[in-house]
C-alpha cells in the first residue's frame, strides 16, 4: 500500500532520511520507534507531503505523492494524520471539527457528515461532548476528537506522529485503547511512538531509525527479545533503564 | 508650460522655499524628539512605579495625550495656550517664532507619550526572573534597574523607538495647519504661486520617503546587530 | 462659568452635525461616519494585501511589502494633498473634501489592516494549517475556514485600535477644509473669539471619549480572548 523507493531528505547539509526503501503492506499496523532526532517524524511528515523529499519516490496505493504534478490535496484526503500536538480547530465545535472536512471537500452531505462523525465520537468515547469547544476538554480528549476528525474522511491509511507523548500520563491509556481498537479492525496504520507497550501488543512489524536511517525491521518478538542492531540493543537498553 | 520641470527643484526661488521648509521640519524633529525622548522615559518610569498613585498619574498622562489627535494639540498649544499666559509671557512667545515653539510643544507631548508606551514595553520584555536573579545576587533595587534592567530594556526599545522616531518625522507635517514654514506649508506656497503642484509635491515625496527609509533601515541594522537575545 | 455654558447651549448643534441640513453634514458625526466607513471599505482590499503579504510566492509578497513600506514612509497629510490636488484632474471629477479625505483613508487603512492580517496569520500556531491541510483542504480552504476565522478574531483588538487611528487622522482634513469636528471647532473659536481655551479643550475631551472609550473596548476584547484561547499544548 505504501511503497518507499530510496526515499533521501535533506535539511540544507544535514541528511535527515538516508535510502529509505521498504513497504507498508495493506492491514499493517506498523511502528516506527527510535532515538530523538532518528527522522521518524521527519520520515512520517513525508508520507503526507508535510515535509518534501529531494531524492526517491513514496507511492501511496501506486500514486507517487511527491509528483510535480500530483494532486496533493485528493492525496491528503485519502489519508489519515494524527499530531503530537492534536491541533484541533479551536474555534469549531468538537462535532464541526469533524465535519469540516468531508462537507467541504464535498464527500457528503451535512446530514452524512454529521451523522457518520456522531458515530465516529461514538467510538471514541465523546459522543456526549459533541457541541464542546476543544479548550474545555482534556489533552486525552482532544487526541481523540482529533483520531475521530481524521477517521472522518474514510482514509484507508492512518498515520499517527507521537500521538501520547505529549499527554499526562493518565490519559495516555484511553488515546492507545482507540489506537488498538482501530488496529483489530484492520486498519493500515503507521506509528511513530515510544510506547513500547503498544508496539509488543498491536505492531505487526517495527522498524528501528537512528541518524535517517532505517537500521533494523522486524516483528515486535524479534525486535524485543533479539535486536539485531547494535543501536537497537543499544535503544532498547536504554528503555529497560527508564 | 512643462509637465514636469525638474529645474525649479534644483535652483532659484521655489527650490529655496521648499529647502528652508525641509530643513525646519528636520529642526522640528531633532528638537521635538530631544524633548520626546526624557520625557518619554520619565513617564515610562511613572507607570512601572510601585506607587500606586504614581502608575494612575502616568496612566493619565499617556491617555489623556495619546487620544487626542495632533492637529487637536497644535491648534490648542497655538491658540488656546497663550491665552493662559501672563501677559509678558505671551509676548515673549509672540515674538519669538510662536509657531515653531508651539510646533515643538505639541510634537514633543504627542510623540513622548508614544516613546513612553515603547520604553514600557520594552521593560516588561524583561523577564522579572532578571530583576529577581540581581537582587539575589545582593544588588539594591536601584542599582539592579540601573545595571540589569534599563539595559535590557532599552535594547529591546531601540527598534519601536526608531519608528516612533519616524512616525514623528511624518508628524511635523501637521505642523503647517498652526503656519509653522515647515516642508508642506511650503509646498503648498509653492503651489499656491507657481501652480506647479507636481514638482513640489515630489520633492516633498521623496524628501519624507528618504528620510524614513533611512531611520527604518538604521533600526533594522540595529536588530541586526544587536538582536534581543534570550536569556 | 455662564459664558461657557452659553458656548455649549449655542453650539452643540453645530459641532455635532456642522451646518447639516442647511448644508454638507459636517462636525463629530462627519468624523465618526468618516471613519467608520473607512475602515469597513479598507476591510476587503486589507484582507487580500495582508494574506498576499503571506504568500509563500515572494513575487506576490514583496511587491506588497514595498507598497506598504512606501505608504508608511510618508506621511497622511502629503498623501491628502497629492489627493486633493489631482484627484480632480486624474478623474476628470471635482471631488468633495469628503470624498477625497474617504479615499485617502481607506488607502491607508487597508495598508494598516494589512499588518495585521498578516501579523494575525503569522501569529497562529503552523499545526493548524498543517491539520487543515492534512484533511485535504486546499490552502484556500484553509484560510477560509481555519486561519482567518482565527487570526482575524485574534486580531479584532488590533482592528479596533485601527478605528481610533482613523478617527484621529479625519483630524487632518481641517487643512483640506473638510468640515469636521476640529475645523467646526475652530469655527466656532472664531466666531466666540474670547473662549479659545474652552472650545479646544471640549474638542480634546470629546476625541478623548471617543478615542479613549474605544481602546478600552480593544483592551476588554484582548482579555476576553486570553482567556478563551485554547492551552497551547
Amino acid at each position: 500500500m505504501i511503497v518507499l523507493d530510496k526515499v533521501n531528505k535533506w535539511y540544507g547539509d544535514y541528511h535527515a532520511l538516508v535510502d529509505i526503501t521498504e513497504r507498508v503492506e495493506k492491514n499493517e499496523v506498523l511502528v516506527v520507534c527510535g532515538p530523538s532526532g532518528s527522522g521518524k517524524s521527519t520520515l512520517i511528515r513525508t508520507l503526507n507531503r508535510l515535509e518534501e523529499i529531494q531524492g526517491g519516490s513514496i507511492a501511496i496505493d501506486g500514486r507517487d505523492i511527491h509528483a510535480k504534478g500530483a494532486d496533493v490535496n485528493a492525496l491528503r484526503a485519502g489519508i489519515g494524520f494524527v499530531f503530537q500536538h492534536f491541533n484541533l480547530f479551536p474555534h469549531l465545535t468538537v462535532l464541526e471539527n469533524c465535519t469540516l472536512a468531508p462537507v467541504r471537500l464535498k464527500r457528503a452531505s451535512k446530514a452524512e457528515a454529521r451523522d457518520y462523525a456522531l458515530q465516529l465520537l461514538e467510538r471514541v468515547g465523546l459522543a456526549h461532548k459533541q457541541d464542546a469547544y476543544p479548550n474545555a476538554l482534556s489533552g486525552g480528549q482532544q487526541q481523540r476528537v482529533a483520531i475521530a476528525r481524521a477517521l472522518a474522511m474514510r482514509p484507508p491509511i492512518m498515520l499517527f506522529d507521537e500521538p501520547t507523548s505529549a499527554l499526562d500520563p493518565e490519559m495516555v491509556g484511553e488515546v492507545l485503547q482507540v489506537m488498538r481498537t482501530l488496529a483489530h479492525e484492520g486498519m493500515t496504520m503507521v506509528c511513530v511512538t515510544h510506547e513500547m507497550g503498544f508496539a509488543r501488543d498491536v505492531a505487526d512489524r517495527i522498524w528501528f531509525m537512528a541518524e535517517g536511517k532505517l537500521l533494523e525491521k522486524a516483528t515486535p518478538q524479534a525486535f524485543f527479545a533479539n535486536p539485531q542492531h547494535p543501536r537497537a540493543q543499544q535503544f532498547l537498553a536504554d528503555r529497560k533503564r527508564d | 508650460m512643462q509637465f514636469f520641470d525638474p529645474s525649479i527643484l534644483q535652483s532659484g526661488q521655489y527650490h529655496d522655499w521648499l529647502v528652508q521648509g525641509l530643513i525646519l521640519s528636520l529642526q522640528l524633529t531633532v528638537v521635538s524628539f530631544a524633548f520626546a525622548l526624557p520625557f518619554g522615559a520619565l513617564v515610562a518610569v511613572m507607570r512601572t512605579a510601585t506607587f500606586a498613585p504614581m502608575r494612575a498619574l502616568g496612566a493619565t498622562i499617556v491617555e489623556s495625550i495619546r487620544n487626542v489627535p495632533l492637529l487637536a494639540h497644535l491648534l490648542f498649544w497655538y491658540f488656546a495656550f497663550p491665552e493662559l499666559l501672563p501677559e509678558s509671557a505671551r509676548e515673549l512667545l509672540y515674538a519669538n517664532n510662536p509657531e515653531v515653539v508651539c510646533a515643538v510643544i505639541a510634537l514633543s507631548l504627542y510623540a513622548g507619550v508614544h516613546m513612553a508606551e515603547d520604553i514600557r514595553s520594552g521593560i516588561r520584555a524583561v523577564p522579572a526572573t532578571q530583576l529577581e536573579a540581581a537582587r539575589s545576587l545582593g544588588l539594591g533595587r536601584a542599582a539592579s534597574v540601573r545595571l540589569v534592567l534599563l539595559p535590557q530594556a532599552l535594547r529591546a526599545s531601540v527598534p519601536p523607538l526608531l519608528s516612533q522616531t519616524v512616525n514623528l518625522w511624518k508628524d511635523t507635517s501637521v505642523a503647517t495647519v498652526i503656519g509653522a514654514a515647515e516642508m508642506m506649508y511650503q509646498a503648498a506656497r509653492v503651489e499656491t504661486a507657481s501652480f506647479r503642484s507636481l514638482e513640489a509635491f515630489t520633492f516633498a515625496t521623496l524628501a519624507y520617503l528618504t528620510v524614513s527609509l533611512l531611520i527604518s533601515l538604521a533600526a533594522h541594522l540595529y536588530g541586526r546587530r544587536y538582536p534581543v537575545r534570550a536569556a | 462659568m455662564n459664558a461657557f455654558l452659553e458656548l455649549i447651549d449655542t453650539y452643540w448643534l453645530y459641532f455635532l452635525v456642522g451646518q447639516y441640513p442647511d448644508g454638507p453634514l459636517g462636525g463629530l458625526v462627519l468624523t465618526v461616519l468618516l471613519s467608520g466607513a473607512a475602515l469597513v471599505l479598507a476591510m476587503p482590499l486589507g484582507l487580500m494585501l495582508g494574506i498576499a503579504r503571506v504568500s509563500p510566492y515572494r513575487a506576490v509578497s514583496l511587491p506588497v511589502a514595498g507598497v506598504v513600506q512606501v505608504v508608511r514612509a510618508v506621511p497622511l497629510l502629503l498623501v491628502l494633498f497629492w489627493a486633493y490636488f489631482f484627484l480632480p484632474a486624474v478623474t476628470g471629477v471635482k471631488t468633495s473634501q469628503a470624498a477625497t479625505m474617504l479615499i485617502v483613508l481607506v488607502v491607508f487603512d487597508s495598508v494598516y489592516l494589512a499588518e495585521i492580517v498578516a501579523a494575525g496569520i503569522r501569529a497562529l500556531p503552523p499545526g493548524q494549517l498543517e491539520s487543515a491541510r492534512s484533511l485535504g483542504l486546499s490552502y484556500g480552504q484553509a484560510l477560509r475556514h481555519v486561519v482567518l476565522p482565527q487570526s482575524l478574531a485574534n486580531g479584532l483588538p488590533s482592528i479596533v485600535n485601527q478605528l481610533v487611528s482613523t478617527i484621529k487622522a479625519t483630524s487632518l482634513g481641517y487643512i483640506i477644509g473638510l468640515s469636521e469636528v476640529s475645523f467646526i471647532a475652530s469655527q466656532i473659536n472664531t466666531l466666540v473669539f474670547t473662549q479659545s481655551v474652552q472650545v479646544y479643550l471640549i474638542l480634546a475631551l470629546t476625541y478623548f471619549m471617543l478615542c479613549f472609550g474605544l481602546s478600552r473596548l480593544a483592551f476588554l476584547l484582548e482579555r476576553r480572548l486570553q482567556r478563551r484561547a485554547v492551552q497551547p499544548n
